[in-house]
């Protein structure tokens, strides 16, 4: 078999009457790789999922999931596939003994080794000690790492999750990485969703989503050198005056607040950035300074999900 | 198709473990047949006392009198007149001065001794259900010499011949009639509500993204309450049995075969409910509303022949009505289920019909 790629759609769509959730998507997920979904809220991202594994029809375009074409026979892709809902959707009044159990009865996962697959996930995702815990009365994060554990259990060649680590501390959430990076070395391609920036960071590659259109696509590094914008930043003792002063400097497409810095951008084709901003503190007698930054990932989502007639004015 | 099987196990066990959690949908399964039997049973059976009673002994001896003293002392019967005839008990009974008629037949010592042939006629007036379920109480009255109790097995002493409509609304009629609506209630909402349940929850967005298939995950659903109304049956049996006297005088393979055949259509009148709505609340409204039209329009409440024409029509539309007349027949008239095919091509129909929209509706995609 050589697929090059886990999931490869075409001009991918989905409309919910007139409402557009996904908009002519392209999108290629390398082998093996864990790809970021990153976007607003209701930009598409669960739709999206929901499409490649078979779960929503799309309106229009095509995809191929592990070589498979969906929607299609679903049931010979569903076996490979492991799907991490945004929502909980384990049984929260079984056990978590009971509720792995249950999943590696469906997947018909050999008997005979199901025992000891089930105790190997328990350890590993630190439930062991909650074994006979009713699923429904964990934390959020140990919800998470249950979901999780019943994705995998069925050894898939390709896991979704979606937002798998909303709700989950830092410190879980580093863990859970660390898991997701053990599985993407074993040879599993990822395609996870998230808001975070560091997380957003850690995937190989990522595709940012606005309004149902993938409006950049590429390597976090990728990303940031090409935002086509030049990133100020101010330091400013009255950061909330300055962002005022500063969002009327001709050209300046978005002033973000970052404590007591502002994060200015404003697109490459124009000339002396820093110089234009520094004036304009000037002439309002602030005490700020402005110097050229190289832009973050932070900087990349703003300047892809800019409101259009902001970067037309 | 191994492991088809083993998914459908697995969907099966999960089911019944969860059920076995959720106390209150588990109490509900063993607590509302007891609970509506005793309900409807006893608000029709209480303090029914000094029903107007005359007797025609034809026989006129020791025994005979013994058995009108004794029925004297029971106090259910108000023993008022003494006719020569079973005819004058006839007249009487048709005027509505007496609710009972007993008669003793001349050879009633002999009948006693043999105990081929019911030795007392009671004649009743079945237009009452009371009435005719006092006079049942009355059957088992003790009958005999003191030194011989009568055998269990035995003929009853006494023999009741309802009068006018034996068919309609006694408290027989009162479990076969349950039977339906118990099972129309708990077998409707149950499945309609642990399918949506697991709709909003979200645990069918991830079952649908397993292997598992559409069939699978319904019959998988649908198996444990299956079990679950031949339990609720043999409760409702029993307990009418027990504390009612019902008898099951057709034959039970029948009764369980009507009751599968009505279940199933109740099962798939839930799946399609659950098709249809999007949360809990909604389910157990579209129960009710199906569920007050079966307990009114079915024949349960109120004699079938009795309702308008309109009425009548909605009721033939209801599995309840179908199964009350298959349940009647075979508990009270012996009847056969193959005798009563009508309904039984009703109810069949309507499972299969019920079942082809649920599943033409349930897909494995959510939108
Ligand atoms: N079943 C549906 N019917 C109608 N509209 C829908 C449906 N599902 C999603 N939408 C709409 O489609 C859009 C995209 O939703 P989606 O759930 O994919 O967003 P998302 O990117 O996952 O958002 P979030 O980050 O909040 O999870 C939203 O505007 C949402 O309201
Ligand atoms: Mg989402």
């Amino acid at each position: 078999m050589s697929e090059p790629c886990a999931i490869e759609a075409r001009a991918l769509s989905k409309h919910f009457g007139s409402l557009v959730a996904v908009d002519k998507l392209d999108l290629d997920v390398p082998r093996g790789r864990i790809y970021g979904f990153l976007g607003p809220n209701g930009c598409g991202k669960s739709t999206t999922i929901r499409m490649l594994c078979g779960l929503l029809t799309p309106t229009s375009g095509r995809a191929t999931v592990l070589g498979i074409e969906v929607p299609g026979d679903a049931a010979a892709l569903k076996a490979r596939i492991g799907y991490m809902t945004q929502k909980f959707s384990l049984f929260g009044d079984m056990t978590n003994y009971e509720n792995l159990q249950f999943i590696a009865e469906i997947y018909s996962y050999p008997r005979a080794d199901r025992e000891r697959r089930i105790n190997e996930l328990l350890e590993r995702y630190d439930l062991a000690d909650r074994r006979k815990q009713l699923a429904g009365t964990m934390s959020g994060g140990q919800k998470q790492r249950l979901a999780l554990a019943c994705a995998v259990l069925h050894k898939p060649d390709l896991l979704l999750l979606d937002e798998p680590t909303s709700a989950v501390d830092p410190q879980s959430r580093r863990d859970f990485w660390a898991k997701l990076f053990e599985l993407a070395e074993a040879g599993t391609t990822i395609l996870v969703s998230t808001h975070y920036m560091d997380e957003a960071e850690r995937c190989h590659r990522l595709a940012i989503l606005d309004r149902g259109v993938k409006v950049a696509d590429g390597t976090p590094q990728e990303l940031k050198e090409n935002t086509g914008m030049h990133v100020v930043e101010v330091l400013a003792d009255d950061p909330f005056a300055a962002q005022k002063l500063v969002d009327t400097v001709p050209g300046v497409v978005s002033v973000t607040q970052l404590g007591i810095r502002l994060r200015v951008l404003i697109p490459d084709s124009i000339e002396d950035p820093v110089e234009r901003v520094a004036a304009r503190l000037k002439q309002g007698n602030l005490a700020a300074s402005a110097t050229l930054s190289a832009a973050g990932l932070e900087d990349v989502f703003v300047a892809v999900t800019l409101k259009p007639e902001r970067v037309a004015a | 198709m191994k492991n088809s099987l083993s998914r459908l196990g697995a969907i099966v066990r999960k089911e019944v473990r969860q059920l076995r959690r959720d106390r209150l949908t588990f109490g509900m399964v063993v607590g509302l047949p007891i609970i509506q039997m005793l309900l409807f049973g006893y608000a029709i059976n209480t303090d029914v006392r000094n029903l107007k009673t005359a007797f025609a002994d034809e026989a006129d001896t020791h025994l005979s009198r013994e058995f009108i003293a004794n029925l004297k002392q029971s106090q259910v019967a108000d023993v008022r007149y003494r006719s020569s005839s079973p005819a004058e008990l006839e007249e009487l009974l048709r005027q509505g001065r007496i609710s009972i008629g007993v008669h003793i037949p001349r050879d009633f010592d002999r009948r006693i001794v043999d105990r081929e042939r019911a030795a007392v006629h009671l004649l009743v007036d079945g237009s009452d259900p009371t009435i005719l379920s006092v006079a049942n109480q009355l059957r088992s009255m003790p009958v005999g010499f003191d030194s011989t109790p009568p055998a269990a097995d035995s003929v009853g002493a006494v023999e009741v011949r309802p009068y006018y409509n034996p068919e309609r609304r006694t408290p027989v009629n009162i479990v076969p009639g349950l039977m339906g609506i118990i099972l129309t209630m708990t077998m409707m909402l149950f499945t309609a509500v642990a399918i949506v349940r697991e709709r909003e929850r979200g645990n069918l967005e991830l079952l649908i993204n397993t292997p598992v298939s559409s069939a699978e995950l319904m019959i998988g659903k649908v198996i444990p309450y299956i079990l679950i109304g031949m339990l609720q049956l043999a409760l409702i049996l029993g307990v009418g049995d027990l504390l009612f006297n019902v008898p099951v005088r057709g034959s039970i393979v029948d009764l369980y075969l009507a009751a599968s055949l009505f279940i199933a259509a109740n099962l798939a009148l839930g799946l399609l409910i659950s098709t249809l709505a999007s949360t809990q609340f909604q389910a157990m409204q579209m129960t009710v509303f199906i569920l007050l039209p079966s307990i009114l329009l079915s024949g349960f409440m109120f004699p079938f022949d009795g309702m308008p024409r309109f009425a009548q029509l909605l009721g033939e539309l209801l599995p309840t009505t179908h199964f009350i007349r298959l349940t009647r027949g075979i508990m009270l008239r012996e009847a056969g289920i193959v005798e009563l095919y009508p309904a039984v091509i009703a109810l069949a129909a309507f499972a299969a019909v019920a079942l082809t929209l649920a599943a033409s509706r349930f897909s494995k995609r959510l939108d």
